[in-house]
C-alpha cells in the first residue's frame, strides 16, 4: 500500500526527474529519447496508481512539510484531478513515442527537458490546492512553453513567440494581482480555506472583482472569447509534437483553473452564470468561423481549440451536476482527439511536405491507414455518434436544455455541424481530392520510418473509440467528480480535517 | 504608511500599461518589469503593513506577540524570482527576433499572420 503522501508526489517526481536525466543525456540523442520514454511510462503508472485509489470517490490530501492546512502548501487529488493528471500522462507517453521516429527532433536536444518541465507545471497546477502555489506551477509551465515555441529558432516562431510572451507574462501577472487582491481580503490562500472564508466577506462587490479578475487571468489562460487572440498568433508555428501536447495540456489548465476556481472558491450566482454562458456561446462561434475561413490543416485546428473551449465552460455556466459532469468528460475527450488530430497533421506533413490544403491531395491512396485513423477524431470532434464527441456533446446540450439555456444548447449544435465541415474541408482537400500536384513536395517516406508516429496515433483513436462505445464508466465517473465539485464540503473536509500525513 | 505605497502602484501600474502598449517591444519589457514590480508591492500591501520586527521567536521566549507577517514576504519573494527570470527571458528572445527580423515595432511583425502574402500559400488566411 503507497501512502496518500507517495502517490500525490510521484506525479509530480516523475516528470522532475525526466527533466534531469534528459538533461544530463543531452549529447545521446537515442539515449535522451529513451529516458524520456521511460520517465513518462513511470508517470503513466503513478497516475494510474492515483486513479485508482481516487475512482471510488475518496478525495486524497497532504500537505508538504508538516506544515497543517492551510499554513502549508496542499496537494488535493479528487476525481478531477486524477483524471486530469492521467489524461497528461497518457498524453506524454503517446508523444514521447511519437517523437522515436520523427526526424525533425534529432537537432533539437533541448526538447525533451522542456517538454519535461511542461509536464512538470500542467500537473502541478492540477494538483495543487493552493492559489499562489497554483501561480507558481503556471509559470513552470509557462517558461517551459516559451523555450518549446520558439525552439526552431525560425522567424515565424521568434515574431509568434514575442507575442505569446508579452501577452501570457501580462495576464499572470494579473493572476498574481488577483490572488494578492484575494489574500488582503481573506488572509489566506489555501483553496479549501478560502472556500470557507470567502463567503463570509461582507462586502459582496469585493466578491465579484475578485471572481472577475480570477475569470480574465484564467480566460487568457483558456483562450477563451476575446482574450485568444495569442493562441491562433502563436500556435500554428511550433513543431507537431509540442503543438499537439500545447493543444492538448495549457488551455485545459486555464479550464481546469476555472471549473476548480468557480465550482470551490466563487460558486457561480444567477447573474456570474449569463456571463460565463454568453462568453461560452461567442468563444464557440468565433473559434469555428475561424476555422472554416482557413485553409492551414494547422490554423484550422489551433481555430478548433478556441471553439471548443467554448463547449467546456458551458458545464461551469449551467453549474447542475450533469452539466460540470458534460464539461469534465469534454475536457477528457477534448485532449485526446485534438491532440491526435495534430499528430495526423504532422504525419500529413511528412508526408506531403505541406500544411497548405490547396498544395495536398490524393492521401486517400496514399496513406489509406492514415485516412481511416484521421476519421475517428475527425468525426469524433464534430460529435458525430458513437464517438466520444458525441456523448460528451450530449452531456453539456441536454443539462443546458434541462436549465432552460437553449440559445448555448442551439450554439453548440450549430457549432458542431461547423465543425463537421471544417473536418470535411480536411478531408476533402487532403485525402479525397486527386493530388493537385502529381509529385509532393517531399517524397514519400517509407512506413517503416513512420511506426512511433502511427503507433502514437492508432492509440489515441483506440482511446477515443473506446470512450465512444463504451461511454457508460466514463460518464459515471465523470458524474462522480462532478458530485465532488458540485459538493464542496467534500474537498473542504479531505484538506482541512486531513492531518498531515505521517503514514 | 498604506497611501504612499498604494499611490505609488498606481503609478507604476498607470506608467507600466503605458509603456505595454506602446508598439516598441524595448519599452514593452520595461513595461512588463513594472507591473511585475507593482503586482509585488500589492501583494506586500495585501498581508498589512504593520510591525516591522522580525517573525522570529528569540530563545528565551515561546511565542511573538507582534511582529512583521512573514508569508507576504515569501510570497513577494517567490514573484520576484519569477517574473525576474521570465524577464530575463523575454529580453533574451527579443534580442534573438531583432537580430532575425529587424524590426522593435510590434505592428511591423507579421511573420506569423502575414497580412498581405504574395506566395498562394494560404488565400483565405491573409485576411485576419
Amino acid at each position: 500500500m503507497i501512502s496518500s503522501h507517495a502517490l500525490l508526489t510521484l506525479p509530480i517526481a516523475a516528470p522532475l526527474v525526466g527533466l534531469v536525466l534528459t538533461t544530463l543525456f543531452w549529447r545521446a540523442s537515442k539515449l535522451q529519447r529513451f529516458a524520456s520514454l521511460t520517465a513518462s511510462l513511470v508517470f503513466l503508472w503513478s497516475a494510474v496508481a492515483l486513479l485508482s485509489n481516487t475512482i471510488d470517490g475518496t478525495i486524497l490530501a497532504t500537505q508538504f512539510g508538516s506544515w497543517d492546512a492551510p499554513f502549508g502548501i496542499s496537494f488535493v487529488a479528487d476525481n478531477l484531478t486524477s483524471a486530469m493528471v492521467l489524461i497528461t500522462a497518457i498524453m506524454a507517453v503517446v508523444i514521447a513515442i511519437y517523437q522515436l521516429t520523427d526526424p525533425e527532433e534529432d537537432s533539437r536536444p533541448m526538447f525533451h527537458p522542456l517538454y519535461h518541465g511542461l509536464l512538470l507545471g500542467v500537473t502541478g497546477a492540477f494538483m495543487t490546492g493552493d492559489i499562489f502555489n497554483m501561480y507558481v506551477w503556471f509559470e513552470v509551465m509557462l517558461i517551459s512553453s516559451f523555450g518549446l515555441l520558439v525552439l526552431g529558432g525560425t522567424k515565424e516562431q521568434l515574431d509568434a513567440g514575442v507575442k505569446y510572451v508579452m501577452l501570457n507574462l501580462v495576464m499572470t501577472t494579473i493572476f498574481l494581482v488577483a490572488v494578492a487582491f484575494l489574500y488582503g481580503a481573506t488572509g489566506t490562500l489555501n483553496m479549501a480555506d478560502l472556500a470557507n472564508r470567502v463567503p463570509a466577506i461582507e462586502n459582496p462587490g469585493l466578491v465579484t472583482t475578485l471572481a472577475v479578475l480570477f475569470l480574465l487571468a484564467f480566460a487568457s489562460k483558456a483562450a477563451l472569447f476575446p482574450l485568444f487572440f495569442w493562441l491562433p498568433a502563436s500556435y500554428h508555428t511550433a513543431s507537431t509534437p509540442i503543438l499537439a501536447i500545447f493543444a492538448a495540456l495549457l488551455t485545459k489548465v486555464g479550464v481546469y483553473a476555472i471549473v476548480r476556481c468557480f465550482t470551490l472558491i466563487f460558486p457561480v450566482t444567477e447573474g456570474f452564470a449569463t456571463i460565463i454562458g454568453v462568453i461560452a456561446a461567442l468563444t464557440m462561434v468565433t473559434g469555428v468561423l475561424g476555422a472554416a475561413s482557413h485553409f492551414d490543416i494547422r490554423k484550422i485546428l489551433s481555430f478548433h481549440i478556441i471553439s471548443q473551449i467554448g463547449y467546456m465552460l458551458v458545464g461551469v455556466a449551467i453549474a447542475t451536476p450533469m452539466a460540470l459532469a458534460g464539461s469534465v468528460l469534454y475536457i477528457v475527450h477534448h485532449i485526446i482527439v485534438k491532440a491526435n488530430l495534430f499528430l495526423i497533421g504532422g504525419v500529413i506533413k511528412r508526408k506531403t511536405g505541406s500544411y497548405q490544403l490547396k498544395q495536398i491531395g490524393g492521401l486517400h491512396r496514399a496513406a489509406p491507414f492514415l485516412a481511416i485513423l484521421f476519421c475517428i477524431p475527425a468525426l469524433s470532434l464534430a460529435g458525430l455518434p458513437p464517438l466520444s464527441g458525441f456523448w460528451a456533446k450530449y452531456l453539456v446540450i441536454k443539462p443546458s436544455l434541462d436549465a432552460g439555456s437553449w440559445y448555448l444548447a442551439a450554439t453548440a449544435l450549430i457549432v458542431g455541424v461547423l465543425t463537421l465541415y471544417s473536418m470535411l474541408k480536411i478531408w476533402n482537400e487532403a485525402f479525397w481530392k486527386s493530388s493537385a500536384t502529381p509529385e509532393f513536395a517531399a517524397p514519400l517516406a517509407p512506413n517503416s520510418s513512420f511506426a512511433g508516429q502511427y503507433i502514437a496515433i492508432a492509440t489515441l483513436s483506440a482511446i477515443t473509440l473506446c470512450i465512444g462505445l463504451n461511454p457508460e464508466p466514463f460518464v459515471a465517473f465523470s458524474m462522480e467528480a462532478a458530485a465532488q465539485l458540485s459538493d464542496s464540503s467534500r474537498y473542504i473536509n479531505a484538506v482541512l480535517e486531513n492531518p498531515y500525513a505521517r503514514d | 504608511m498604506e497611501p504612499l505605497y498604494i499611490i505609488a502602484i498606481g503609478v507604476m501600474a498607470g506608467t507600466a500599461a503605458y509603456l505595454l502598449m506602446s508598439r516598441n517591444v524595448l519599452r514593452m519589457v520595461l513595461g512588463l518589469l513594472l507591473f511585475g514590480n507593482a503586482a509585488n508591492l500589492t501583494l506586500f500591501v495585501a498581508g498589512r503593513l504593520g510591525s516591522s520586527l522580525p517573525p522570529l521567536i528569540p530563545g528565551d521566549q515561546t511565542t511573538l506577540a507582534i511582529s512583521a507577517n512573514p508569508l507576504p514576504q515569501a510570497l513577494v519573494l517567490t514573484a520576484i524570482v519569477i517574473s525576474f527570470s521570465l524577464v530575463v527571458f523575454t529580453v533574451v528572445l527579443l534580442r534573438k527576433a531583432h537580430e532575425r527580423l529587424h524590426i522593435v515595432d510590434t505592428e511591423e511583425m507579421r511573420e506569423a499572420e502575414p497580412v498581405n502574402q504574395s506566395t498562394d500559400d494560404d488565400l483565405s488566411g491573409a485576411k485576419e
